[in-house]
């Protein structure tokens, strides 16, 4: 890949985005397509974020389940401009419970998706944004 | 880029690791423009891994919408006090940090 960067047939950004599915897409539909599919609703997801957030550069965000087999774990924000933020490969004894600290540009819905035993399932939270974290 | 070592702070109990880390990290968008309305290239950090006793037990990808200076939390069994944790990151200009802790 570098030396295909190095001679200008693929950009440095999309060797960056070799093996990293999702990541480029900008809209929520195009990431959850390149992540596997239209995950199933499940209410054994539980995503943790304020309903009001001041500042959306720094939202903090919790994602935990109770689903079995629990291998991936992908944080999306819908309104984002490119909505998949975060995946997450966990390894067996690696509990479905995370949370880490996000930028919204704006109020949007922000959607855990994990794989559970090979099934997409998600769930979703939604967080107003007061002041947006993208910068100007 | 040099940076602060990470904080990493990892407790047991009842067989359950809580790890929480806080990274140094600009974690610049690349969406920002400077004074001159010039825009500031992305830095931001891509990948993480964290081992416990040389163990790959988490892996994470992320985008620019994680927050500057990056506060992650996760948790796994299966390690005892005294064991292990070590966390590294490496960003999208090729810097890398590892950093490490003990189970208290």
């Amino acid at each position: 890949m570098a030396s295909l960067v190095a001679l200008g047939i693929v950009t440095a950004q999309q060797a960056h985005a070799a093996g990293r599915p999702g990541f480029e897409a900008r809209t929520l539909q195009d990431a959850l397509r390149a992540v596997g599919g239209v995950p199933a609703p499940s209410n054994q997801i539980r995503v943790t974020s304020p309903d009001i957030a001041e500042n959306g550069a720094l939202v903090p965000v919790g994602v935990s389940s109770i689903l079995p087999g629990v291998t991936e774990l992908f944080i999306l924000v819908e309104h984002n401009p490119f909505p998949l933020l975060a995946a997450f490969t966990l390894a067996p004894g690696t509990e479905p419970d995370v949370q880490i600290r996000i930028r919204m540009g704006q109020s949007s819905n922000i959607v855990a998706v994990v794989r559970s035993n090979g099934q997409l399932f998600s769930a979703t939270k939604s967080t107003r944004v007061t002041l947006g974290g993208c910068g100007a | 880029m040099s940076t602060r070592p990470m904080r990493i702070r990892a407790t047991e109990e009842a067989g359950l690791t809580t790890v929480r880390v806080l990274m140094e990290h600009p974690m610049e968008t690349g969406v920002r423009r400077n004074a001159d309305g010039a825009p500031i290239p992305s830095h931001y950090i891509t990948l993480v891994e964290a081992t416990h006793n040389g163990r790959a037990v988490l892996s994470a990808q992320w985008g620019t919408a994680v927050a500057q200076n990056p506060l992650l939390t996760f948790r796994f069994r299966g390690a005892a006090k005294g064991d292990r944790v070590a966390v590294r990151w490496t960003d999208n200009r090729g810097g890398t940090r590892t950093d490490e802790a003990v189970i208290a």
